[in-house]
């Protein structure tokens, strides 16, 4: 086991605390960047899914798990960079200007939807942010003349330095990763600075935090546009991936998607959006596999147990039937979200850290460690 | 002139609906702090248990309509024992993921087992219109008005007047202390699901002939209540009526006066701009804490 003595600040909000970690993250970005020619170009194109995601579940954890301000419209925000980068791409701006541009955009709209916010708390907020989500969903499907209403609007590949970037190509990869590390990067700064001390402080108690001389209003503010304007470069990115948006792809069954996907992943830090996105990405294969897979093996273990042929086949099919219904899907997602919010409250990442301290506590890990405190008298009617 | 009093009175008509499920909402808030978001779908499920008992086994009205409440009322005392008991205590957004899967769950199970067609249950109220003047009414509307006028008054008084009610009240205010005062915390909060998951039922079934029964019912329909139990100020059973009543009536005028989708937006707008003047709702209260 290791120690690290800490004899000042600097070293305190070091972002690689000791030499193991540049190795290791060192080894995970020259795995990502050889996988194009490694991977299948299925796996390919969902790992360029995951990198997106895993964007905007960087951007929902600044606002949700660094500030504390639940939101359920973070879709709205996808799609308003999504629609930006449309819009400006058809009247020929440049991908790096439209980029940009969409960013900034949804920066300010997600200031805009701040401000109201401010008063707002708890099961207030979600309601405020999810009237907002449908209200932008509403205006995407009747502004016709810049949106196209609900017939979609198709969006060209990137043409960048006078070459065109397709959607399926490992340089759209390459783009997408690298937004993606430039945003944790950029993250974690910000989290060690000033700024994203004070979100930890109003998440932790807004009490507290006014009465050490946070300015509460300014930095909620800050944290709705930041939250915003990443989900808004990420919108980019999706419209590109997708090659065609239309209203119906930015509803609240997306924004409550991304909300699950920070909290499978762990909600208190950064390592639980990237993780959180794998999983809710490659959730879709892995069912289509076990749907397709599963009846064959479970006739296998039956016949193995001594049924007969013509048993094994009866089981075989009957196992398809099952896994064929219609809206398994949505029942295996909420015993997802239910198991996971029961019994693994810190999530995958939760789960990674516990079983890296049992190895180095060896046979000392006390299963309290990570035990959360119940409180039964906080009302938060009276904060 | 007409027209406004049609469009006003249809309004109110909507408006009792979502009154009606956001009932639900309300009184689980008002006794655990839980913000149900499965509600709609505890209605959904009310609806399909009564269409199975009425349509399918061929039961009198009545006798269908006890039973789904009945049934019903179980089926959210196990909710509660399964899902919600074990995190209690924990930050409220826990559980309103908790129970945002439970709704998943609950849509596509029931998907499974009814199928995904409309379904129509026959009740003496489907048929006929009351006629004042030139004023139309069908009953099947009035029978939402009247089962939510009388299901508000008596969870009113329920919540006032009784001492479990009062038990309840102090259970939400802090559980720990009405813990030591002698109140069964865990039988308090079960049975307050249970009567929610009941008064989600009355809702899924009285709304049976309007509405018909899907399995995507209580998604759409919860997501319209919510914003009225919020903008009534979570908390207040008169007010989810009110709030419930004042989205029907907006979303019913803004679909007759204004141009085309403004009916669906409408709403959400009006929330917005109350939660702008009054976060907490219109009949919220408000409390701040006393360091």
């Amino acid at each position: 086991m290791r120690f690290l003595f800490k004899t000042d600040y600097e070293d305190d909000i070091r972002l690689f605390p000791h030499s193991g970690y540049i190795y290791t993250y060192g080894l995970l970005l020259a795995a990502l960047l050889l996988a194009p020619y490694v991977l299948s170009s299925y796996l390919m194109s969902q790992l360029v899914f995951v990198c997106i995601y895993a964007t905007v579940g960087v951007g929902l954890m600044i606002l949700t798990g660094f500030t504390g301000q639940a939101s359920l419209g973070h879709a709205a925000f996808l799609a308003i960079g999504a629609y930006t980068a449309a819009y400006l791409q058809q009247h020929n701006v440049p991908f790096p200007v439209y980029f940009l541009a969409a960013g900034l955009l949804t920066g300010v709209v997600g200031a805009l939807v701040g401000f109201p916010a401010l008063r707002l708390q708890g099961i207030y907020l979600v309601i405020a942010t999810i009237s907002f989500a449908f209200i932008v969903e509403e205006i995407l499907a009747r502004w016709e003349s810049v949106t196209h209403g609900n017939e979609g609007m198709r969006v060209k590949t990137i043409q960048l330095l006078g070459t065109s970037m397709s959607r399926d190509g490992p340089v759209f990869y390459y783009l997408c990763l690298a937004v993606l590390v430039l945003t944790i990067v950029g993250t974690l700064n910000l989290l060690r600075s000033p700024t994203g001390r004070a979100f930890v402080a109003i998440r932790d108690s807004e009490t507290a935090a006014r009465s050490m001389g946070i300015n509460v209003a300014l930095y909620k503010v800050k944290s709705f546009a930041i939250s915003a304007a990443i989900t808004g470069f990420a919108g980019v990115l999706f419209a590109h991936k997708l090659s065609f948006i239309s209203p119906e792809m930015f509803t609240l069954q997306l924004s409550i998607e991304f909300i699950i996907m920070i909290l499978i992943g762990g909600t208190f830090s950064l390592h639980g959006a990237v993780l959180g996105a794998i999983f809710l990405v490659m959730i879709d294969p892995f069912l289509t596999y076990l749907k397709d897979d599963m009846p064959g093996v479970i006739a296998g273990v039956a016949a193995t147990f001594g049924a007969g042929t013509e048993r094994a086949a009866h089981i075989q099919d009957a196992v398809a039937a099952f896994a064929s219904a219609n809206g398994l899907k949505g029942a295996i997602y909420g015993i997802i979200i239910v198991v996971f919010v029961l019994f693994e409250p810190l999530g995958l990442y939760g789960r990674w850290l516990k079983i890296k301290l049992f190895f180095q506590l060896f046979p000392l890990y006390k299963r309290a460690t990570f035990k959360r405190q119940k409180i039964y008298v906080k009302s938060e009617r009276n904060r | 002139m007409l027209d406004f009093v049609q469009q006003l009175v249809s309004g109110i008509a909507l408006g009792c609906v979502y009154g009606l499920i956001a009932l639900g909402f309300v009184l689980v808030y008002k006794a655990t702090e839980v913000v149900n978001f499965a509600q709609g779908d505890l209605m959904m499920l009310g609806g399909f248990f009564a269409f199975t008992f009425i349509g399918l086994l061929g039961l009198n009205y009545w006798i269908g309509f006890a039973g789904a409440v009945i049934c019903m009322a179980l089926f959210g005392m196990l909710a509660e024992r399964l899902v919600v008991r074990p995190i209690l205590g924990y930050p409220q957004f826990s559980i309103i993921m908790a129970t945002i899967g439970l709704g998943y769950f609950l849509r596509s199970i029931s998907g499974m087992i009814w199928g995904t067609d409309d379904f129509k249950i026959e009740t003496p109220f489907s048929q006929g219109v009351l006629r004042i003047g030139s004023l139309v009414l069908a009953y099947d509307k009035l029978s939402v008005i009247a089962a939510t006028i009388i299901l508000c008054a008596l969870l009113y008084l329920f919540f006032n007047r009784t001492t479990l009610g009062t038990a309840m009240r102090a259970s939400s205010e802090n559980m720990l202390a009405a813990y030591y005062m002698g109140i069964p915390v865990k039988r308090v909060v079960s049975i307050v699901w249970a009567i929610s998951a009941a008064v989600a039922t009355c809702a899924g079934v009285l709304l049976a002939p309007i509405t018909f029964i899907h399995s995507n019912v209580g998604l759409v329909l919860g997501l319209k209540a919510f914003p009225a139990a919020v903008l009534g100020g979570f908390g207040s059973i008169p007010g989810a009526v009110v709030g419930g009543v004042l989205i029907g009536v907006i979303e019913s005028m803004a679909g007759f006066y204004l141009p085309q989708g403004w009916k669906d937006v409408a709403p959400y707008i009006v929330l917005l701009a109350v939660l702008l003047l009054k976060p907490e709702g219109l009949f919220g209260l408000h409390v701040r804490k006393k360091v």
